[in-house]
Protein backbone atom coordinates (compact mmCIF):
# COMPACT_ATOMS: atom_id res chain seq x y z
CA UNK A 1 0.00 0.00 0.00
CA UNK A 2 1.45 3.34 -0.95
CA UNK A 3 -0.25 4.98 2.01
CA UNK A 4 2.89 4.48 4.10
CA UNK A 5 6.64 4.46 3.51
CA UNK A 6 8.52 1.16 3.37
CA UNK A 7 9.99 1.95 6.78
CA UNK A 8 6.55 2.36 8.31
CA UNK A 9 5.37 -0.88 6.75
CA UNK A 10 8.51 -2.69 7.93
CA UNK A 11 8.00 -1.53 11.52
CA UNK A 12 4.29 -2.25 11.31
CA UNK A 13 4.76 -5.74 9.90
CA UNK A 14 7.75 -6.57 12.08
CA UNK A 15 7.36 -4.44 15.16
CA UNK A 16 10.45 -4.32 17.38
CA UNK A 17 10.25 -4.62 21.15
CA UNK A 18 6.60 -5.67 21.40
CA UNK A 19 5.58 -6.94 24.80
CA UNK A 20 5.59 -6.29 28.49
CA UNK A 21 8.38 -5.89 31.05
CA UNK A 22 7.35 -7.43 34.34
CA UNK A 23 8.57 -5.25 37.21
CA UNK A 24 9.39 -2.38 34.84
CA UNK A 25 11.04 0.68 36.35
CA UNK A 26 8.75 3.01 34.49
CA UNK A 27 5.43 2.52 32.66
CA UNK A 28 3.68 5.12 30.54
CA UNK A 29 0.30 4.95 28.83
CA UNK A 30 -1.21 7.61 26.59
CA UNK A 31 -4.27 7.94 24.35
CA UNK A 32 -7.65 6.35 24.85
CA UNK A 33 -9.72 3.67 23.21
CA UNK A 34 -12.47 6.12 22.34
CA UNK A 35 -9.99 8.00 20.20
CA UNK A 36 -8.68 4.84 18.61
CA UNK A 37 -5.07 4.91 19.83
CA UNK A 38 -3.49 3.68 23.05
CA UNK A 39 0.24 3.29 23.55
CA UNK A 40 1.90 1.74 26.55
CA UNK A 41 5.67 1.83 27.12
CA UNK A 42 7.61 -0.23 29.66
CA UNK A 43 11.17 0.78 30.63
CA UNK A 44 13.93 -1.12 32.43
CA UNK A 45 16.51 1.39 33.65
CA UNK A 46 19.92 0.71 35.17
CA UNK A 47 22.34 3.52 36.09
CA UNK A 48 20.32 6.04 34.07
CA UNK A 49 20.55 3.81 30.99
CA UNK A 50 17.49 2.29 29.31
CA UNK A 51 18.58 -1.33 29.23
CA UNK A 52 15.23 -2.62 27.98
CA UNK A 53 12.08 -1.17 26.50
CA UNK A 54 8.85 -2.82 25.38
CA UNK A 55 5.59 -1.49 23.98
CA UNK A 56 1.98 -2.42 23.46
CA UNK A 57 -0.19 -0.44 21.06
CA UNK A 58 -3.86 -0.41 20.16
CA UNK A 59 -4.08 1.63 17.01
CA UNK A 60 -3.51 2.01 13.32
CA UNK A 61 -0.49 0.96 11.31
CA UNK A 62 1.36 4.21 11.85
CA UNK A 63 0.70 4.09 15.61
CA UNK A 64 2.24 0.63 15.81
CA UNK A 65 5.17 1.64 13.58
CA UNK A 66 5.76 4.84 15.58
CA UNK A 67 5.88 2.91 18.85
CA UNK A 68 8.22 0.36 17.38
CA UNK A 69 10.57 3.00 15.95
CA UNK A 70 10.51 5.08 19.14
CA UNK A 71 11.50 2.08 21.27
CA UNK A 72 14.41 1.35 18.93
CA UNK A 73 15.55 4.96 19.16
CA UNK A 74 15.79 4.95 22.96
CA UNK A 75 17.05 1.43 23.55
CA UNK A 76 20.46 1.61 25.25
CA UNK A 77 20.27 5.40 25.52
CA UNK A 78 20.53 7.43 28.71
CA UNK A 79 17.31 8.70 30.22
CA UNK A 80 18.49 12.22 29.39
CA UNK A 81 18.84 11.32 25.72
CA UNK A 82 15.44 9.63 25.80
CA UNK A 83 13.90 12.81 27.19
CA UNK A 84 15.17 14.59 24.07
CA UNK A 85 13.32 12.28 21.67
CA UNK A 86 10.85 14.30 19.61
CA UNK A 87 7.87 13.21 17.57
CA UNK A 88 9.54 14.86 14.61
CA UNK A 89 12.59 12.61 14.98
CA UNK A 90 10.33 9.54 15.13
CA UNK A 91 8.41 10.60 12.02
CA UNK A 92 11.65 11.37 10.17
CA UNK A 93 13.16 8.03 11.13
CA UNK A 94 10.10 6.42 9.56
CA UNK A 95 10.73 8.36 6.33
CA UNK A 96 7.70 10.48 7.08
CA UNK A 97 4.06 9.92 7.98
CA UNK A 98 0.93 11.17 6.18
CA UNK A 99 -0.13 14.53 7.65
CA UNK A 100 -3.19 13.14 9.43
CA UNK A 101 -1.00 10.44 11.01
CA UNK A 102 1.61 12.71 12.57
CA UNK A 103 -0.45 12.43 15.73
CA UNK A 104 0.81 8.85 16.07
CA UNK A 105 4.42 10.01 16.39
CA UNK A 106 3.31 12.55 19.00
CA UNK A 107 1.74 9.71 20.97
CA UNK A 108 5.00 7.77 20.81
CA UNK A 109 6.97 10.70 22.20
CA UNK A 110 4.38 11.25 24.92
CA UNK A 111 4.25 7.57 25.88
CA UNK A 112 8.01 7.48 26.40
CA UNK A 113 8.01 10.72 28.39
CA UNK A 114 5.14 9.37 30.44
CA UNK A 115 7.12 6.24 31.27
CA UNK A 116 10.16 8.35 32.22
CA UNK A 117 7.99 10.55 34.42
CA UNK A 118 6.74 7.42 36.13
CA UNK A 119 10.37 6.40 36.72
CA UNK A 120 11.23 9.83 38.13
CA UNK A 121 8.16 9.76 40.37
CA UNK A 122 8.92 6.29 41.71
CA UNK A 123 12.50 7.23 42.49
CA UNK A 124 11.91 10.72 43.84
CA UNK A 125 13.94 12.26 41.05
CA UNK A 126 13.02 15.94 40.59
CA UNK A 127 11.94 17.15 37.15
CA UNK A 128 10.35 20.09 35.40
CA UNK A 129 6.65 19.26 35.00
CA UNK A 130 6.53 21.42 31.87
CA UNK A 131 8.59 18.80 30.08
CA UNK A 132 5.63 16.44 30.28
CA UNK A 133 2.65 17.74 28.38
CA UNK A 134 -0.25 15.45 29.21
CA UNK A 135 -2.95 14.20 26.89
CA UNK A 136 -5.27 17.06 27.81
CA UNK A 137 -2.97 19.48 25.97
CA UNK A 138 -3.74 17.81 22.70
CA UNK A 139 -6.94 18.57 20.84
CA UNK A 140 -6.81 15.37 18.83
CA UNK A 141 -9.73 13.67 20.56
CA UNK A 142 -11.92 16.76 20.97
CA UNK B 1 -4.03 -15.55 -3.20
CA UNK B 2 -5.64 -12.23 -4.11
CA UNK B 3 -9.15 -11.86 -2.70
CA UNK B 4 -11.18 -8.79 -3.56
CA UNK B 5 -13.76 -8.46 -0.80
CA UNK B 6 -14.62 -4.78 -1.07
CA UNK B 7 -17.47 -4.91 -3.59
CA UNK B 8 -19.57 -2.45 -1.61
CA UNK B 9 -16.86 0.12 -2.33
CA UNK B 10 -16.75 -0.71 -6.00
CA UNK B 11 -16.81 -3.70 -8.31
CA UNK B 12 -14.75 -5.01 -11.17
CA UNK B 13 -16.47 -4.25 -14.46
CA UNK B 14 -18.21 -7.11 -16.22
CA UNK B 15 -17.15 -8.10 -19.72
CA UNK B 16 -20.66 -7.37 -20.92
CA UNK B 17 -20.38 -3.81 -19.62
CA UNK B 18 -16.99 -3.22 -21.24
CA UNK B 19 -18.20 -4.66 -24.54
CA UNK B 20 -21.31 -2.49 -24.46
CA UNK B 21 -19.19 0.61 -24.01
CA UNK B 22 -16.78 0.06 -26.88
CA UNK B 23 -19.17 0.88 -29.78
CA UNK B 24 -19.94 4.19 -28.07
CA UNK B 25 -16.32 5.20 -28.47
CA UNK B 26 -15.84 3.88 -31.98
CA UNK B 27 -19.20 4.08 -33.69
CA UNK B 28 -21.80 5.94 -31.68
CA UNK B 29 -19.57 8.87 -30.81
CA UNK B 30 -22.06 11.50 -31.93
CA UNK B 31 -23.73 13.94 -29.63
CA UNK B 32 -27.30 12.75 -29.05
CA UNK B 33 -28.43 16.36 -29.25
CA UNK B 34 -27.06 16.81 -32.79
CA UNK B 35 -29.48 16.82 -35.70
CA UNK B 36 -27.33 14.91 -38.16
CA UNK B 37 -27.46 11.19 -38.56
CA UNK B 38 -24.29 10.54 -36.50
CA UNK B 39 -25.91 12.38 -33.60
CA UNK B 40 -29.28 10.75 -34.15
CA UNK B 41 -27.69 7.31 -34.13
CA UNK B 42 -26.23 8.11 -30.71
CA UNK B 43 -29.65 9.37 -29.63
CA UNK B 44 -31.18 6.04 -30.61
CA UNK B 45 -28.60 4.17 -28.58
CA UNK B 46 -29.28 6.47 -25.62
CA UNK B 47 -33.05 6.02 -25.77
CA UNK B 48 -32.69 2.28 -26.23
CA UNK B 49 -30.55 2.21 -23.06
CA UNK B 50 -33.15 4.28 -21.23
CA UNK B 51 -35.95 1.91 -22.23
CA UNK B 52 -33.94 -1.11 -21.11
CA UNK B 53 -33.09 0.55 -17.79
CA UNK B 54 -36.77 1.36 -17.26
CA UNK B 55 -37.73 -2.25 -17.95
CA UNK B 56 -35.21 -3.41 -15.35
CA UNK B 57 -36.73 -1.19 -12.67
CA UNK B 58 -40.36 -1.56 -13.65
CA UNK B 59 -40.97 2.03 -14.72
CA UNK B 60 -41.42 4.07 -17.89
CA UNK B 61 -38.43 5.27 -19.91
CA UNK B 62 -39.40 8.91 -19.36
CA UNK B 63 -39.03 8.33 -15.62
CA UNK B 64 -35.30 7.57 -15.93
CA UNK B 65 -32.79 10.43 -15.59
CA UNK B 66 -29.16 9.54 -16.15
CA UNK B 67 -26.74 11.13 -13.69
CA UNK B 68 -23.06 11.07 -12.79
CA UNK B 69 -23.74 8.51 -10.09
CA UNK B 70 -25.54 7.75 -6.86
CA UNK B 71 -24.52 10.88 -4.97
CA UNK B 72 -25.86 13.20 -7.63
CA UNK B 73 -29.11 11.24 -7.84
CA UNK B 74 -29.51 11.37 -4.04
CA UNK B 75 -28.85 15.10 -3.97
CA UNK B 76 -31.28 15.83 -6.79
CA UNK B 77 -34.06 13.65 -5.40
CA UNK B 78 -33.88 15.19 -1.94
CA UNK B 79 -33.47 18.78 -3.07
CA UNK B 80 -36.36 18.37 -5.53
CA UNK B 81 -38.73 17.00 -2.89
CA UNK B 82 -37.66 19.74 -0.48
CA UNK B 83 -38.36 22.49 -3.02
CA UNK B 84 -41.77 21.01 -3.81
CA UNK B 85 -42.53 20.72 -0.11
CA UNK B 86 -41.42 24.25 0.69
CA UNK B 87 -43.87 25.60 -1.88
CA UNK B 88 -46.68 23.98 0.08
CA UNK B 89 -45.24 25.04 3.42
CA UNK B 90 -44.13 21.49 4.18
CA UNK B 91 -40.62 21.46 5.56
CA UNK B 92 -40.26 18.19 7.45
CA UNK B 93 -38.17 15.28 6.13
CA UNK B 94 -37.88 11.77 7.54
CA UNK B 95 -34.76 9.70 7.04
CA UNK B 96 -32.61 7.28 9.04
CA UNK B 97 -29.54 7.70 11.21
CA UNK B 98 -27.42 5.36 9.07
CA UNK B 99 -27.85 6.90 5.62
CA UNK B 100 -24.94 7.45 3.29
CA UNK B 101 -23.32 10.90 3.55
CA UNK B 102 -24.72 11.78 0.12
CA UNK B 103 -28.10 11.81 1.85
CA UNK B 104 -27.11 12.97 5.34
CA UNK B 105 -25.05 15.92 4.17
CA UNK B 106 -27.81 17.02 1.79
CA UNK B 107 -30.24 16.86 4.70
CA UNK B 108 -27.82 18.88 6.85
CA UNK B 109 -27.83 21.55 4.19
CA UNK B 110 -31.63 21.64 4.18
CA UNK B 111 -31.70 21.77 7.96
CA UNK B 112 -29.62 24.94 7.80
CA UNK B 113 -32.20 26.32 5.36
CA UNK B 114 -34.93 25.76 7.92
CA UNK B 115 -36.12 22.22 7.23
CA UNK B 116 -36.77 19.93 10.15
CA UNK B 117 -35.13 16.53 9.81
CA UNK B 118 -36.19 13.41 11.71
CA UNK B 119 -33.57 10.66 11.61
CA UNK B 120 -35.10 7.34 12.60
CA UNK B 121 -33.25 5.35 15.23
CA UNK B 122 -31.57 2.17 13.97
CA UNK B 123 -30.44 0.62 17.24
CA UNK B 124 -33.20 -1.97 17.29
CA UNK B 125 -32.10 -4.89 15.11
CA UNK B 126 -29.77 -2.48 13.24
CA UNK B 127 -32.68 -1.62 11.01
CA UNK B 128 -35.88 0.41 10.94
CA UNK B 129 -39.48 -0.72 10.83
CA UNK B 130 -42.20 0.64 8.59
CA UNK B 131 -44.04 1.46 11.80
CA UNK B 132 -41.30 3.91 12.77
CA UNK B 133 -41.84 5.68 9.47
CA UNK B 134 -45.61 5.78 9.94
CA UNK B 135 -45.25 7.19 13.45
CA UNK B 136 -42.88 9.90 12.25
CA UNK B 137 -45.03 11.17 9.38
CA UNK B 138 -46.63 14.57 10.06
CA UNK B 139 -48.91 16.94 8.23
CA UNK B 140 -45.89 18.90 7.06
CA UNK B 141 -43.73 15.95 5.97
CA UNK B 142 -42.59 16.53 2.40
CA UNK B 143 -40.28 13.54 1.97
CA UNK B 144 -39.38 10.16 3.36
CA UNK B 145 -35.89 9.14 2.22
CA UNK B 146 -34.44 5.85 3.43
CA UNK B 147 -31.72 3.76 1.94
CA UNK B 148 -32.74 0.44 0.42
CA UNK B 149 -29.84 -1.40 2.02
CA UNK B 150 -27.04 -0.16 4.20
CA UNK B 151 -23.59 0.02 2.62
CA UNK B 152 -21.63 -0.74 5.79
CA UNK B 153 -23.67 -3.27 7.70
CA UNK B 154 -25.88 -4.74 4.98
CA UNK B 155 -29.30 -4.30 6.60
CA UNK B 156 -32.11 -4.37 4.02
CA UNK B 157 -34.91 -1.98 4.91
CA UNK B 158 -38.63 -2.85 4.56
CA UNK B 159 -38.94 -0.78 1.39
CA UNK B 160 -42.28 -2.07 0.06
CA UNK B 161 -43.93 -1.51 3.46
CA UNK B 162 -42.47 1.98 3.74
CA UNK B 163 -43.60 2.65 0.17
CA UNK B 164 -47.16 1.59 1.00
CA UNK B 165 -47.24 3.82 4.09
CA UNK B 166 -45.92 6.82 2.19
CA UNK B 167 -48.42 6.28 -0.61
CA UNK B 168 -51.26 6.16 1.85
CA UNK B 169 -50.04 9.30 3.58
CA UNK B 170 -49.40 11.08 0.29
CA UNK B 171 -45.74 11.69 1.09
CA UNK B 172 -43.10 11.27 -1.64
CA UNK B 173 -40.76 8.37 -0.96
CA UNK B 174 -37.14 8.31 -2.15
CA UNK B 175 -34.76 5.43 -1.65
CA UNK B 176 -31.00 5.45 -2.05
CA UNK B 177 -30.77 2.00 -3.62
CA UNK B 178 -27.09 2.19 -4.52
CA UNK B 179 -26.26 -1.00 -2.62
CA UNK B 180 -29.42 -2.83 -3.64
CA UNK B 181 -29.80 -2.41 -7.39
CA UNK B 182 -28.43 -5.44 -9.19
CA UNK B 183 -28.33 -7.40 -5.94
CA UNK B 184 -32.00 -7.47 -4.90
CA UNK B 185 -35.11 -7.71 -7.08
CA UNK B 186 -36.62 -4.23 -7.41
CA UNK B 187 -39.89 -3.10 -8.91
CA UNK B 188 -40.46 0.59 -8.24
CA UNK B 189 -44.17 0.51 -9.09
CA UNK B 190 -45.00 -2.58 -7.03
CA UNK B 191 -42.99 -1.18 -4.12
CA UNK B 192 -44.52 2.30 -4.36
CA UNK B 193 -41.15 3.98 -4.73
CA UNK B 194 -41.42 7.55 -6.03
CA UNK B 195 -37.71 8.18 -6.49
CA UNK B 196 -34.74 5.82 -6.53
CA UNK B 197 -31.01 6.45 -6.85
CA UNK B 198 -28.57 3.96 -8.31
CA UNK B 199 -24.91 3.80 -9.23
CA UNK B 200 -23.43 1.66 -12.00
CA UNK B 201 -20.09 0.77 -10.43
CA UNK B 202 -21.77 -1.09 -7.57
CA UNK B 203 -23.05 -3.76 -9.95
CA UNK B 204 -20.04 -4.27 -12.22
CA UNK B 205 -20.74 -1.25 -14.39
CA UNK B 206 -18.48 1.75 -14.99
CA UNK B 207 -17.73 4.53 -12.50
CA UNK B 208 -19.07 8.04 -12.97
CA UNK B 209 -22.55 7.06 -14.08
CA UNK B 210 -25.82 6.38 -12.35
CA UNK B 211 -29.49 7.13 -12.61
CA UNK B 212 -32.40 8.67 -10.81
CA UNK B 213 -35.82 7.15 -11.29
CA UNK B 214 -38.45 9.80 -10.64
CA UNK B 215 -42.12 8.98 -10.84
CA UNK B 216 -44.05 10.91 -13.45
CA UNK B 217 -45.77 13.88 -11.84
CA UNK B 218 -42.99 14.64 -9.36
CA UNK B 219 -41.16 17.76 -10.47
CA UNK B 220 -37.38 17.60 -10.38
CA UNK B 221 -35.23 20.60 -9.54
CA UNK B 222 -32.06 20.96 -11.60
CA UNK B 223 -28.72 20.66 -9.87
CA UNK B 224 -26.93 21.36 -13.13
CA UNK B 225 -28.30 23.98 -15.48
CA UNK B 226 -27.52 24.19 -19.16
CA UNK B 227 -28.75 22.23 -22.14
CA UNK B 228 -32.05 20.42 -22.43
CA UNK B 229 -30.72 16.92 -21.89
CA UNK B 230 -32.65 14.49 -19.67
CA UNK B 231 -35.97 16.23 -20.28
CA UNK B 232 -34.36 19.49 -19.24
CA UNK B 233 -33.66 18.22 -15.73
CA UNK B 234 -29.98 17.39 -15.97
CA UNK B 235 -27.84 19.42 -18.34
CA UNK B 236 -24.64 18.16 -19.93
CA UNK B 237 -23.91 15.92 -22.89
CA UNK B 238 -24.92 12.41 -21.97
CA UNK B 239 -22.21 9.94 -20.90
CA UNK B 240 -23.26 7.46 -23.55
CA UNK B 241 -20.44 4.93 -23.02
CA UNK B 242 -21.11 4.97 -19.30
CA UNK B 243 -24.86 4.66 -19.74
CA UNK B 244 -24.52 1.72 -22.15
CA UNK B 245 -22.04 0.00 -19.85
CA UNK B 246 -24.37 0.54 -16.90
CA UNK B 247 -27.42 -0.88 -18.62
CA UNK B 248 -25.51 -3.92 -19.89
CA UNK B 249 -24.11 -4.55 -16.41
CA UNK B 250 -27.54 -4.28 -14.83
CA UNK B 251 -29.17 -6.52 -17.41
CA UNK B 252 -26.59 -9.16 -16.66
CA UNK B 253 -26.94 -8.71 -12.88
CA UNK B 254 -30.73 -8.95 -13.03
CA UNK B 255 -30.65 -11.97 -15.36
CA UNK B 256 -28.38 -13.81 -12.91
CA UNK B 257 -29.89 -12.39 -9.75
CA UNK B 258 -31.27 -15.59 -8.28
CA UNK B 259 -28.24 -17.68 -9.12
CA UNK B 260 -25.84 -15.04 -7.76
CA UNK B 261 -27.90 -14.56 -4.62
CA UNK B 262 -27.73 -18.26 -3.80
CA UNK B 263 -24.00 -18.41 -4.44
CA UNK B 264 -23.07 -15.20 -2.61
CA UNK B 265 -25.38 -15.87 0.33
CA UNK B 266 -23.76 -19.26 0.90
CA UNK B 267 -20.31 -17.63 0.99
CA UNK B 268 -21.57 -14.87 3.27
CA UNK B 269 -23.14 -17.30 5.72
CA UNK B 270 -20.00 -19.40 5.87
CA UNK B 271 -17.93 -16.31 6.62
CA UNK B 272 -20.34 -15.05 9.28
CA UNK B 273 -20.44 -18.45 10.96
CA UNK B 274 -16.66 -18.80 10.85
CA UNK B 275 -15.80 -15.29 12.02
CA UNK B 276 -18.40 -15.46 14.81
CA UNK B 277 -16.14 -18.03 16.48
CA UNK B 278 -13.53 -15.32 17.16
CA UNK B 279 -13.93 -14.44 20.85
CA UNK B 280 -15.42 -11.07 21.76
CA UNK B 281 -16.73 -10.05 18.38
CA UNK B 282 -20.17 -9.02 17.18
CA UNK B 283 -21.95 -9.08 13.86
CA UNK B 284 -23.12 -5.65 12.71
CA UNK B 285 -26.35 -5.31 10.79
CA UNK B 286 -29.64 -7.12 10.52
CA UNK B 287 -28.83 -10.84 10.68
CA UNK B 288 -31.89 -11.85 8.62
CA UNK B 289 -32.75 -9.05 6.22
CA UNK B 290 -29.24 -8.66 4.95
CA UNK B 291 -27.49 -8.00 1.64
CA UNK B 292 -26.25 -11.31 0.19
CA UNK B 293 -22.66 -10.08 0.05
CA UNK B 294 -22.27 -8.16 3.32
CA UNK B 295 -20.25 -9.31 6.32
CA UNK B 296 -19.58 -6.72 9.03
CA UNK B 297 -18.02 -7.37 12.41
CA UNK B 298 -16.57 -5.48 15.34
CA UNK B 299 -13.64 -7.10 17.12
CA UNK B 300 -12.87 -5.91 20.60
CA UNK B 301 -9.36 -4.74 21.53
CA UNK B 302 -8.04 -3.95 18.06
CA UNK B 303 -8.17 -1.12 15.56
CA UNK B 304 -9.51 -1.46 12.04
CA UNK B 305 -6.81 0.17 9.96
CA UNK B 306 -4.07 -2.11 11.21
CA UNK B 307 -6.45 -5.00 10.58
CA UNK B 308 -6.89 -3.91 6.95
CA UNK B 309 -3.15 -3.44 6.41
CA UNK B 310 -2.39 -6.92 7.68
CA UNK B 311 -5.21 -8.45 5.64
CA UNK B 312 -3.79 -6.69 2.59
CA UNK B 313 -0.57 -8.59 3.25
CA UNK B 314 -2.64 -11.77 2.98
CA UNK B 315 -3.91 -10.49 -0.35
CA UNK B 316 -7.32 -9.62 1.06
CA UNK B 317 -8.94 -6.28 0.15
CA UNK B 318 -11.46 -5.29 2.80
CA UNK B 319 -12.82 -2.18 4.47
CA UNK B 320 -13.37 -0.78 7.95
CA UNK B 321 -15.42 1.90 9.68
CA UNK B 322 -12.45 2.81 11.86
CA UNK B 323 -11.63 6.49 12.21
CA UNK B 324 -8.06 5.87 11.10
CA UNK B 325 -9.16 4.58 7.71
CA UNK B 326 -10.98 7.78 6.85
CA UNK B 327 -8.67 10.44 8.20
CA UNK B 328 -11.62 11.43 10.33
CA UNK B 329 -11.41 11.14 14.12
CA UNK B 330 -14.74 9.53 14.74
CA UNK B 331 -15.46 6.01 13.67
CA UNK B 332 -18.26 5.39 11.18
CA UNK B 333 -21.56 7.13 11.95
CA UNK B 334 -23.31 3.92 10.93
CA UNK B 335 -21.62 1.88 13.66
CA UNK B 336 -22.26 4.62 16.21
CA UNK B 337 -25.91 4.80 15.07
CA UNK B 338 -26.49 1.10 15.71
CA UNK B 339 -25.14 1.59 19.22
CA UNK B 340 -21.53 0.46 18.95
CA UNK B 341 -19.43 2.60 21.29
CA UNK B 342 -16.26 4.25 19.98
CA UNK B 343 -13.97 1.68 21.61
CA UNK B 344 -15.34 -1.19 19.55
CA UNK B 345 -16.45 0.77 16.50
CA UNK B 346 -12.76 1.41 15.79
CA UNK B 347 -12.27 -2.34 15.46
CA UNK B 348 -14.64 -2.99 12.61
CA UNK B 349 -14.22 -5.05 9.48
CA UNK B 350 -16.44 -5.09 6.41
CA UNK B 351 -16.12 -7.77 3.79
CA UNK B 352 -18.37 -7.37 0.75
CA UNK B 353 -18.59 -10.20 -1.73
CA UNK B 354 -19.67 -10.59 -5.32
CA UNK B 355 -20.46 -13.63 -7.46
CA UNK B 356 -16.84 -13.51 -8.60
CA UNK B 357 -15.62 -14.68 -5.20
CA UNK B 358 -15.10 -18.40 -4.58
CA UNK B 359 -15.38 -20.76 -1.62
CA UNK B 360 -11.60 -21.15 -1.78
CA UNK B 361 -11.27 -17.43 -1.19
CA UNK B 362 -13.72 -17.65 1.70
CA UNK B 363 -11.52 -20.33 3.27
CA UNK B 364 -8.50 -18.08 2.83
CA UNK B 365 -10.32 -15.21 4.59
CA UNK B 366 -11.40 -17.60 7.34
CA UNK B 367 -7.81 -18.58 7.99
CA UNK B 368 -6.40 -15.05 7.74
CA UNK B 369 -8.82 -12.99 9.83
CA UNK B 370 -8.55 -14.95 13.10
CA UNK B 371 -4.74 -14.99 12.76
CA UNK B 372 -4.58 -11.24 12.16
CA UNK B 373 -7.00 -10.46 14.99
CA UNK B 374 -4.91 -12.61 17.33
CA UNK B 375 -1.69 -10.95 16.18
CA UNK B 376 -3.07 -7.46 16.85
CA UNK B 377 -4.64 -8.43 20.14
CA UNK B 378 -1.24 -9.82 21.14
CA UNK B 379 0.23 -6.33 21.05
CA UNK B 380 -2.83 -4.42 22.27
CA UNK B 381 -2.78 -2.92 25.76
CA UNK B 382 -6.57 -2.76 25.58
CA UNK B 383 -6.78 -6.51 25.03
CA UNK B 384 -4.36 -7.14 27.90
CA UNK B 385 -6.50 -5.00 30.19
CA UNK B 386 -9.60 -6.87 29.10
CA UNK B 387 -7.98 -10.21 29.75
CA UNK B 388 -6.59 -9.21 33.13
CA UNK B 389 -9.93 -7.76 34.21
CA UNK B 390 -8.74 -4.14 34.36
CA UNK B 391 -11.23 -3.30 31.66
CA UNK B 392 -14.68 -4.77 31.06
CA UNK B 393 -15.57 -6.53 27.83
CA UNK B 394 -18.15 -4.70 25.77
CA UNK B 395 -18.68 -7.47 23.23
Amino acid sequence: MALYSEKVMDHFMHPRNVGVIENADGVGEVGNAKCGDIMKIYLKIENDIIVDVKFETFGCGSAIASSSMATEMIMGKSIHDAMELTNKAVAEALDGLPAHKLHCSVLAEEAIKNALKDYFDRNGIPYDAKQFPDCAHCAHCD
Amino acid sequence: MQVYADNAATTKMSKAAIEAMMPCFEKFYGNPSSLHSVGQQAKEVLEDARARMAALLGCEPREIYFTSGGSEADNQAIISAARLGARKGKKHIISTAFEHHAVLHTLNRLEKEGFEITLLDVKNNHNITARQVRDAIREDTCLVTTMYANNEIGSILPIAEIGAICKEAGVPFHTDAVQAVGHIAIDVKAQNIDMLSLSAHKFHGPKGVGALYCRRGLMLTNLIDGGAQERGKRAGTENLPGICGMVAALEEAVANLEENTVKVTAMRDKLIAGLSRIPHCALNGDPVNRLPGNISFCFEGIEGESLLLLLDMYGISASSGSACTSGDLDPSHVLLAIGRVHDVAHGSLRLSLSHRNTMEEIDHILSAVPAVVEQLRGMSPVWRDLQTGKRTYIL
